[in-house]
């Protein structure tokens, strides 16, 4: 499996993967909850590879990002991961409308028909024509003489044919770095929440945490009036989150895995200060709203002032 | 010789198909394996093949997983999209392009190592499930690309070890309906097998 990712990104061949992260192999126990692939989907998988990762906060971005991840694959022409967990996945949810009529119409990227073929259009299956990092591709059938190709992972040059040379190697990685820099344009941005003036830590979340972070940083507003939001919807190697990251002079990653796996990411792809963040600690379920809250606490005392239940006298 | 573009001048009476193809309309590039190797026949075969069946070279997709014998369809069918694959994996690839596209024809290339080996799982399932496609298996007794070492299967073609292999393997290779395409000679001795690989 990891090597089909692996060459499918190489190749340029789309796909799309629909990943319910749990903790842990299947122990007939299907409730622990957890966020715990992106890290090595991001940049672990077979070969010197790097992908592009949706999450989806609710079932209704789920079904919003599933539509949005057959266009990318196609655009890209790489693996797309939709990165869901089992509470989004197990669990009744309130969530806004599907909104069917947008995912009528697939972008299927660019794709050169028998027409621009026989117009004597220059093709190479991986000829970077647009500088964008992302070639043109064909159909099989698509025009008796011109067209195709026989291509395989990495050791080839822009036309497709086997190329040991290193300077194919490393042109051809390089024209994968472009893509992914084009890829940013392409992904949802990710979501700033309000902002308190007076604000001094940031809060980074994703995935199914977010109704319960939502609720702590409501919570949080009322009393320390301290805090900020965003909710990471896509990727996260974006400049919004570096900035948003060099804002506050501390940053909280709540994630569910016992790592930090989204905050290694950010240190490594947003080039900040790995001090400057901090994971969360482990839990077998869900985050709620307490927790949440708790362990902010532990690392920034001014919310400590505000007990968690008011005792009634 | 293998740098250079393969000519594509031929004779002016080099007889064509009733499609206005010549056998050359369906070679590839220059081949790149070892001299005298028995792929690049395999590889002329079904080039002669083709030609014979008058079969347009762009609606034949060929597919195939990792090896020597993988390699081969770069040397023909040029006008034929094609991908070479993961080690063994070629059935499942070549499945999903099938479910893709129906009105192609797809020719699956696999070496006994690939095939026999790490991908005898795949094997036996695009069997099972009747994909409807053409399975090479080009049997050279080694690993070619990986410098000789021996492979799975019988050391020569099913009816010839029936005899002599185990129960196992000759109920898998009397199972397999597909073209089978040895590439070494039958008296050819495995140390002389290694030797024409690399």
């Amino acid at each position: 499996m990891q090597e089909f990712i692996g060459l499918a990104y190489f190749a340029r061949y789309p796909a799309v993967i629909f990943d319910i992260q749990r903790g842990g192999p299947s122990d007939r126990h299907a409730d622990a909850h957890a966020a715990v692939g992106h890290r090595d989907l991001r940049l672990r998988l077979h070969g010197d590879t790097k992908h592009v990762l949706l999450l989806p906060a609710d079932p209704h971005e789920c079904f919003e990002f599933a539509g949005l991840s057959f266009d990318l694959a196609d655009r890209l022409q790489t693996p797309i991961f939709v990165m869901l967990d089992l509470d989004i996945g197990m669990n009744e949810w309130l969530s806004a409308p599907f909104a069917v009529g947008r995912l009528a119409r697939l972008d299927r990227g660019k794709v050169m028909g028998f027409d621009d073929l026989e117009a004597g259009r220059a093709f190479g299956r991986y000829l970077d024509v647009d500088d964008d990092g992302i070639a043109y591709r064909t159909y099989p059938g698509t025009h008796p003489t011109r067209g195709a190709f026989f291509t395989r992972g990495s050791s080839k040059d822009a036309d497709a044919p086997l190329h040991r040379g290193g300077s194919a190697y490393v042109e051809n990685m390089q024209r994968l770095q472009k893509k992914f820099r084009t890829a940013r344009n392409l992904l949802p941005a990710p979501v700033l929440g309000r902002t308190h003036k007076s604000a001094r830590f940031g809060v980074i979340y994703y995935g199914s945490t977010a109704p319960a972070m939502e609720e702590a940083l409501e919570r949080s507003r009322t009393t320390a009036r301290c805090s900020t939001s965003c909710a990471c919807a896509p990727s996260p190697s974006t400049t919004t989150v570096a900035a948003f990251i060099a804002r506050y002079d501390k940053v909280f990653v709540v994630e569910q895995n016992r790592d930090g796996q989204m905050r290694m990411l950010l240190v490594n792809e947003c080039n900040v200060d790995p001090t400057s963040s901090f994971p969360f600690s482990l839990r077998r379920h869900a985050h709620h709203r307490r927790f949440i809250i708790r362990e902010i606490a532990a690392g920034w005392p001014a919310l400590t002032s505000d007990p968690f239940r008011k005792v009634i006298a | 010789m293998t740098f250079i573009t393969k000519p594509t001048f031929h004779h002016l009476k080099l007889a064509p198909n009733s499609l206005g193809y010549t056998r050359r309309d369906y070679e590839g590039a220059v081949s790149t394996l070892c001299a005298g190797c028995g792929h690049d026949s395999i590889s002329a075969a079904i080039i002669q093949a083709c030609f014979e069946l008058e079969i347009p070279p762009h609606r034949i997709a060929k597919l195939s997983g990792i090896g020597c014998s993988s390699k081969t369809p770069n040397y023909f069918l040029g006008s034929s999209h094609g991908f070479n694959s993961v080690h063994g994996r070629m059935p499942s690839v070549l499945t999903g392009a099938n479910l893709a596209n129906r009105d192609l024809i797809y020719l699956g290339v696999s070496g006994d190592g690939d095939s026999a080996s790490i991908g005898l799982g795949q094997f036996a399932h695009c069997i099972r499930r009747s994909v409807n496609m053409t399975y090479i298996v080009e049997n050279n007794g080694v690993y070619g690309l990986t410098k000789g070492q021996f492979s799975p299967p019988p050391t020569a073609a099913p009816r010839a070890s029936a005899a002599s292999s185990t129960s196992t393997s000759r109920s898998i290779w009397s199972a397999c309906r597909c073209s089978w395409a040895p590439a070494s000679s039958p008296a050819a001795s495995p140390a002389t097998r290694t030797s024409s690989c690399r």
